[in-house]
């Protein structure tokens, strides 16, 4: 059934001359199994749209319900909302705190009162999900590499065994190699597990390679909530938002407004490469 | 003291170990983060070093202003020997550095003040160092907002305004350490622009590290580093034409280099590397023939 949000508004420091809506008047559906993206500049609201999904933040107006049920409803069960959708901050491996990596990836199920046992067998579930190599189990989260760190910190997360999965940033700071590992790594955890994966990222080309669907957040309002080409078809639009479109859809725009014919909804290389080729004819080369 | 023979940076034969500790301070094994580097850069040049997590770029770039200090090698900046504990002062002033994240390196309540604190603790005269505040926040495009507090600011305008408190204390040269990494696009694309300005028109020299490829591609000189030495030093076309390679050192090339090496698997004849989406153009299409049309091209280098 997933999470229905319902003219949601929230203020920061209410009623005080700081007075700061970020969310403004949001009314969006999240259904089982869909890989979204969210995107927007920086203070456009993301962060604070996703911490009410999972009940941090309380809405200050408007309704959030899961699975039919208004998560600020008195019978309501929070506990079981925040392990049903979790979120894995920026920079999560700044939370790692344990002696040694399966301990600290056991904390979130032992937290739930699962048993030693079962907290232990879900962590090695998580671990293996997110390719940690069996060696590292015992190592300490200090002497692992940025990539591994952040790789067991989303295995705490998901040893809470959550329907729904955010991630604020998750690529920030990685190599290329490791942003493709990591996003390779949800794609592949989303088809195995039917996970809904709300992505929230600052690549337009990471946006593009891996979410059917994409929400632009900005001013406090989601302001496009589409397939990926519907919404990157907006590039004057995204653009005065401070945002863009993945370098590939420009490459497309220009070789259009040369006179090449070729669509423009094109957001990857492949893609771009097959339908250039299919032009072949009109090329001088 | 900088004449045209004295390099910004020169570096030779750089080892740097960390040496590990247990719980009672002995020591337990050293990791070698450098390996032996050799480097030159001329002043005046715009740098980029590209390298996966934990090649060794960050350790590096803390040896171009003395805050790591050679286990064995020598690093000059701009003649003086960061070895040299009296060159200390001056290596860091001449020698700047912008981390990752803006909120770890804004201090003050409001944008000036923050701008003049670099100034002010090395005693410029309060009328100097008002001046270059206000040259310093003219330069990153940050004047207009020099009365706000720091946290109204955007990310890319708060890294504007770290590097303009680099620029307050007049170096020759500034060190950017993937200064987008936590910026939306239009941040990034702010940073990289200041970045090049300062260079051009201040003539300062610029040492970006970063893990966007196409922030690399107007450098006049990128190295790739790699297990902690410089594995590929070239040109962006020198580098980024080797596509296979990049990938080896878990990098990338920039997109539509990576359209263009595809087209010509495919079999179309275009040049070997291909740098940007206008260079695609030209080569599929034959370069445009108005003169109007190709100013427009050159306002933006997305």
């Amino acid at each position: 059934m997933g999470i229905k949000v319902d003219d949601i508004c929230f203020l920061y420091e209410r009623g005080t001359a700081m007075q700061v809506r970020a969310l403004d008047h949001i009314s969006v559906e999240i259904p089982d199994d869909q890989f979204i993206g969210l995107i927007g500049h920086t203070g456009s609201g993301k962060s604070t749209f996703v911490q009410t999904l999972n009940g941090l933040l309380k809405v200050t107006s408007g309704h959030i319900y899961y699975n039919g049920e208004d998560i600020d409803g008195e019978k309501f069960d929070r506990k079981k909302l925040r392990s049903d959708v979790g979120l894995v901050f920026q920079y999560p491996e700044h939370q790692l705190f344990e002696v040694d990596v399966i301990t600290d990836v056991c904390f979130g199920p032992k937290n739930l009162g699962l048993s030693e046992s079962e907290a232990r067998s879900r962590a090695i579930e998580a671990l293996e999900s997110v390719k940690m190599s069996k060696s590292l189990y015992k190592a300490s989260p200090f002497d692992l590499s940025g990539g591994e760190k952040r790789r067991a910190a989303i295995a705490g997360v998901l040893a809470m065994r959550p329907k729904i999965l955010i991630l604020d940033e998750p690529t920030a700071g990685l190599d290329p190699r490791g942003r493709d590992e990591i996003l390779g790594l949800i794609a592949e955890m989303k088809k195995e597990r039917n996970m809904t994966i709300i992505l929230v990222s600052h690549s337009m080309d990471d946006v593009a390679r891996y979410v059917d669907r994409i929400m632009v957040m900005g001013g406090g309002k989601i302001l496009y909530d589409d397939e990926p080409v519907k919404v990157f078809r907006h590039v004057k639009e995204l653009e005065d938002l401070g945002l863009a479109a993945p370098q590939i859809t420009y490459v497309m725009k220009l070789l259009k407004e040369r006179g090449l014919d070729v669509n423009t909804d094109v957001l990857r290389v492949k893609e771009a490469a097959a339908e250039i080729l299919a032009h072949r004819r009109e090329l001088h080369v | 003291m900088l004449n045209r023979f004295t390099p910004m940076i020169k570096i030779q034969k750089l080892i740097h170990d960390y040496i590990k500790r247990d719980d009672e301070g002995n020591v337990a094994g050293t990791v070698r983060a450098i390996g032996g580097v050799d480097l030159h850069v001329e002043p005046g040049r715009f740098i980029a070093i590209l390298g996966h997590n934990g090649s060794g770029k960050s350790t590096l770039a803390k040896h171009l202003n003395a805050l790591l200090f050679p286990t064995e090698g020598t690093v000059w900046v701009d003649g003086m020997s960061t070895s040299d504990g009296k060159n200390l002062w001056e290596i860091r002033r001449e020698a700047g550095m912008v981390f990752q994240n803006p909120d770890n390196q804004i201090i003050a309540q409001v944008v000036e003040e923050d701008v003049g604190f670099g100034p002010e603790n090395i005693g410029v005269p309060t009328e100097e160092i008002w001046t270059r505040v206000e040259e310093s926040l003219k330069a990153v495009g940050m004047l207009e907002h020099r009365k706000k507090s720091p946290n109204r600011l955007s990310g890319g305008q708060k890294q504007r305004v770290s590097i303009a408190g680099v620029i307050a204390m007049e170096p020759k040269c500034i060190i950017l350490d993937e200064p987008t990494a936590m910026l939306d696009p239009n941040g990034r694309k702010e940073v990289i622009k200041a970045a090049k300005k300062l260079n051009r028109e201040k003539g300062i020299t610029v040492i970006l590290i970063t893990h966007y490829m196409e922030e690399a591609v107007d450098a006049d000189m990128i190295f790739v580093m790699d297990k902690g030495v410089v594995a590929m030093q070239g040109t962006p076309r020198e580098i980024f034409c080797q596509v296979e390679r990049m990938k080896e050192l878990q990098l990338d090339v920039p997109q539509v280099t990576l359209l263009g090496h595809e087209l010509r698997k495919a079999g179309l004849a275009i040049p070997d590397c291909i740098l940007t989406k206008e260079e695609l153009a030209d080569a599929l299409l034959g370069a445009p023939e108005a003169a109007g049309e190709k100013e427009e091209a050159d306002g933006d280098q997305s």
